[in-house]
């Protein structure tokens, strides 16, 4: 059985629900923030997969384009978190609960 | 030749990204970044199976140089101990599990019922690096300005955000 789009979007579907289960499961918001990464780079799997497959090459300057949207996301974010750090000495999301009743 | 690559490329990403997630034998963040540089750099021979090569190329220098970096730099700067097991949430992961294990059931079910042309589609597309950087200065090349506005912002943003004292 040769490999196809199947078999790219069933990684692609994985890896997703690896990263959302990431995102759930851990407590640390950096490792949740690697989780979204996850995430984001499965969506870029699957465009690149429906790129190669149906011969356009709009899917992989998607990618691109995610790639890019990604980096400024990443350092926002983390500047973010590093803003909260100083604040709360604490990176635990349990132990940022302000708004919470 | 490609299928065995294919399997294998496919294997260490999904097992490194469940070490991201989920790794029995430690709960340090540099490990779980250690493992999504181990996932981004799999994911970058998917790309080239797929005659991405650019994105490939892209993939390794942008996510495992510089994100992974900035990642690190955080993981220090911030001294995080190890991820202490207080009050094991236990019913939160159960139905955590339970219900992305749903979804990943339905995401698989969609992929192998719908009518793609997939399984004997032949793969036409040589993604060549020429025809990209074509396609990117013609037909897109407003979402590349707008992008890069956008990278300006988040630069601005970044430099605001870790001033001492936020007014």
């Amino acid at each position: 059985m040769t490999v196809g789009l199947e078999h790219y979007l069933v990684v692609s579907a994985l890896l997703f629900c690896l990263g959302l289960l990431g995102v759930i499961a851990r407590r640390n918001l950096l490792v949740i923030y690697m989780s979204l990464e996850l995430m984001l780079n499965a969506a870029n799997l699957a465009l690149a997969a429906f790129s190669r497959f149906n011969g356009h090459l709009d899917g992989q300057v998607m990618v691109f384009f995610i790639t890019t949207v990604a980096a400024a996301e990443v350092a926002v974010g983390l500047a973010l978190i590093v803003a909260l750090y100083r604040k709360r000495q604490t990176a635990h999301v349990e132990d940022l609960t302000t708004m919470k009743l | 030749m490609q299928d065995l690559f294919f399997y294998l490329f496919a294997f260490l990403t999904l097992l490194c990204a469940f070490l991201v997630v989920a790794n029995p034998f430690s709960r340090d963040p540099v490990t779980s970044a250690m493992f999504l540089v181990l996932t981004i750099v799999s994911m970058a021979g998917l790309f080239v199976l797929l005659h991405a090569f650019f994105l490939a190329a892209v993939q390794i220098l942008v996510y495992a140089g510089a994100v992974m970096v900035l990642f690190l730099f955080v993981i220090m700067l911030l001294d995080l101990k190890e991820e202490q097991r207080r009050r094991f949430n236990g019913f939160g992961v159960v139905t955590g599990v339970i219900s992305i294990a749903a979804i990943a059931a339905i995401f698989v079910k969609a992929i192998f019922e719908s009518p793609a042309p997939g399984g004997d589609a032949t793969p036409t597309l040589e993604g060549a690096t020429k025809p990209l950087g074509r396609m990117l200065f013609n037909d897109y090349v407003l979402p590349f300005e707008i992008l890069s506005v956008l990278l300006l912002v988040a630069m601005v943003g970044v430099i605001l955000l870790s001033k001492k004292d936020l007014k």
